[in-house]
């Protein structure tokens, strides 16, 4: 088994500086890596390229590193529900590129599988495809999108064993596992971190060698954006 | 003239028995409550879950499973979870039978706007472009006119697009309108809804053809 359990947080965090591009799972605020965006707030590093689905709430998930600042440029395809988000964007301070949520997730698992970049018939025909590179593919228009290049991915796991190897729950799956192994450098929090051998190998949904760092979470907060009930009878 | 319940119960009748649904945000979303109960038909959300069942009883709700609106909801037996990029190859790779969503303006040709006003509202597309540039059978979702009482149906749609030529079938609160090559075809009116009326609210090229059956719903 190779080892990739960290003593701490810090020691997770080996590398992490100012400009850098980081990968942030999470959809909306559900699978979001709660103690590692917190410990950017610390460690305030700025200027730097976020890629995530979302920009999180005004007080939660990125919204707090964007509130201080840190953020020089976000890539997601989806920003409501945001205010300061929405002031930065249009007031110019924040540079924002969004992209179609198929595409943001494909280009992170081309990054992740070694292709360079991927046709994606999303986005033709509107700005998203201006200055890119088109194709005709059997009488259907295509854009050609990149692969991300990020330093760091910042990822949250339901389960994981020292050896790397995760498992998700329910749909705060979402980017998590399209982003491991897709940065230089990945890093997963786990709101439990089981001893190695417990985990059903048919059960993994991502195995250890796309992960660098794995160290167990805490206080996790898994606040809910849209409180949605029906009542009982 | 159909309220935002009744569109969604004239989209109901769209939906057919063994159809894996994507429902967008907003009206879309209503049109779950007016499935027959008598078909079986899986919703997808692109958040990563299809099979999506009702919202959960009142503290059942968990953070980790969530719709695309980021809704609490519960999952139905034979549910699944799946991964982001996992997700919209059921979307690209058509294996989605049918998507509705809502839009700020369509166009005759079948282009659609509904993810940003320059400066003004920018959320975001979300998987909008994706669901539009791939979906065979698309149905937009919305009220004829905006809020100003201006057209929502246009020649050319004047704000930057979500997709091009890809719509085909529109419902809203006067009309159920079909396009076409040759522009919008009106197929049904909404109950107490004259052809004047949905020729009135309409600035794109509206094919009227004989008698125009009102809606059953």
């Amino acid at each position: 088994m190779i080892n990739k359990q960290v003593a701490d947080i810090n020691e997770a965090f080996k590398g992490v500086t100012d400009n850098m591009t980081f990968m942030f799972g999470g959809f909306g605020l559900s699978g979001i890596p709660e103690n590692c965006i917190a410990k950017l707030v610390e460690l305030e590093v700025k200027g730097l390229t976020c890629i995530s689905n979302n920009a999180g709430v005004d007080d939660f998930g990125l919204g707090l590193l964007l509130h201080k600042r840190q953020i020089n440029k976000m890539i997601s395809s989806y920003v409501g529900e945001n205010d300061e988000f929405e002031r930065q964007m249009l007031s110019g301070e924040l540079d924002v590129e969004l992209i179609p949520q198929g595409t943001l997730a494909e280009r992170c698992r081309a990054a992740q599988a070694g292709f360079p970049a991927i046709y994606t018939p999303a986005g033709y025909g509107t700005e998203v495809a201006e200055g890119k590179e088109t194709r005709d593919f059997d009488g259907k228009m295509y854009v050609l999108e990149h692969a991300f290049k990020a330093d760091f991915a910042f990822i949250k796991a339901w389960k994981g064993d020292a050896a790397g190897n995760l498992i998700f729950k329910g749909t705060a799956r979402n980017f998590n596992p399209n982003m491991c192994g897709a940065a230089k450098i990945t890093v997963v929090e786990v709101e439990e971190l089981v001893p190695v051998g417990e985990l059903d190998p048919n059960q993994i949904h991502i195995p250890g060698i796309f992960v660098q760092r794995i160290f167990q979470g805490k206080n996790y907060e898994k606040r809910i954006e849209q409180r949605t009930v029906r009542t009982r009878n | 003239m159909l309220d935002k319940n009744g569109i969604a119960k004239r989209i109901a009748q769209e939906v057919q028995d063994g159809y894996y649904v994507n429902l967008g945000i907003g009206i879309p979303t209503l049109v779950a409550n007016y499935v027959r109960d008598d078909i079986e038909v899986e919703f997808q959300s692109e958040n990563g879950v299809l099979g999506m069942g009702p919202f959960p009883f009142d503290g059942d709700e968990d953070a980790d499973i969530i719709n695309a609106g980021k809704q609490t909801i519960t999952t139905l037996p034979g549910a699944s979870f799946f991964d982001s990029a996992m997700s919209f190859s059921m979307i690209r790779g058509k294996h989605v039978d049918l998507t509705i969503l809502g839009s700020m303006e369509v166009a005759e040709n079948g282009d659609i706007a509904n993810w940003k006003i320059p400066g003004k509202m920018v959320k975001g597309m979300g998987g909008a472009m994706d669901l539009v540039a791939s979906a065979e059978n698309i149905i937009v979702a919305m009220m004829h006119t905006n809020k100003a009482g201006a057209s929502k149906l246009l020649k050319r749609c004047s704000l930057p697009l979500t997709g091009v030529g890809c719509v085909k079938k529109i419902v809203t609160n006067l009309a159920v309108i079909e396009v076409t090559d040759k522009g919008f075809k009106l197929l049904e009116r909404a109950p107490g809804v004259s052809v004047e009326e949905i020729q009135k609210a309409t600035e794109g090229t509206l094919i009227i053809e004989g008698e125009i059956p009102e809606m059953s719903i």
